[in-house]
């Protein structure tokens, strides 16, 4: 399917199907502002798509916020993102996606959550910086893991078909 | 984490002196809240409108006593009034 050269990607020690997905809390930038909010406050609430994405402004965010908005992903689950990337950044990535109604993106900009799951991204030929390595979870309320989809390879893209079978099967 | 929701929620702007006022007289008084952080952009502030009729920051919410309130000078004599030991700087008189 490509015609480039992909880098494989060490195995991750992520969370599976049936797994509990870690909880944390970082600051969750919505249309109007940001404030801390725990995973598990969503979850409480019900099903949660949770999409660890490259640094907002990498084309790999804008194209799997562009197909998770086009699959109608984003408007059948509560979907939110996490990036290194600043609020500021993500209250434009929310802008220029068209997304701002139906997703919040956390901001992790030193990864820890990233370190969590198991899916840090150490970048090469950017000294110091990790982000986290593209991966979809879908959880239930009780913050088990229904799907889980982790690049092996990168750049590597979910399958927005799979993505969205998952939340039309549990969500 | 199931901590409870703090009563009060501070709508607040980053590196915003006067937020930061306010904050210091909520960690000197120990009051737990709740930071929302909103635009720069003044005319991007249609939350802090909405609940404050202004779209001036700093401006807190206290679910405890059902005020909302923006101005720091305001909130600050507020905060004292109502959770400091009663020596606070603004004349009392509210019950």
């Amino acid at each position: 399917m490509v015609d480039f050269d992909v880098v494989d990607l060490p195995d991750s020690d992520h969370p599976e199907a049936g797994d509990t997905a870690p909880d944390f809390t970082r600051p969750l930038v919505g249309p109007e502002y940001w404030e801390d909010v725990a995973l598990s406050e969503l979850t409480d609430e019900g099903p949660v798509l949770l999409v660890f994405h490259p640094m907002d402004g990498a084309f790999p965010a804008t194209y799997v916020w562009n197909n998770l908005r086009d699959h109608g992903v984003v408007d059948r689950v509560t979907t939110v993102g996490v990036s290194i990337s600043s609020p500021y950044e993500h209250k434009t990535l929310l802008a220029e996606r068209g997304i701002e109604d139906s997703v919040c993106l956390y901001s992790d900009p030193a990864a820890g959550v990233a370190d969590g799951y198991g899916i840090e991204n150490p970048l090469d030929g950017m000294t110091g910086v990790t982000e986290h390595r593209p991966a979809v979870f879908l959880l239930d309320e009780d913050r088990t893991v229904e799907y889980a989809w982790v690049a092996s390879e990168w750049p590597d893209f979910p399958d927005y078909e799979e993505v969205a079978d998952a939340v039309e099967e549990h969500a | 984490m199931t901590v409870d929701e703090p009563a009060i929620t501070l709508y607040r702007l980053q590196a915003c002196p006067f937020c930061e006022r306010v904050v210091h007289v909520l960690d000197e008084l120990d009051i737990a809240y709740e930071s929302r952080f909103v635009e720069p952009m003044h005319s991007d502030r249609n939350v802090v409108k909405r609940i404050s009729g202004k779209r001036t920051v700093p401006a807190i919410v206290d679910d405890e006593t059902g005020v909302t309130m923006s101005e720091s000078a305001n909130i600050v004599d507020y905060l004292r009034d109502t959770y400091g030991d009663g020596s606070g700087a603004a004349e009392g008189g509210a019950a």
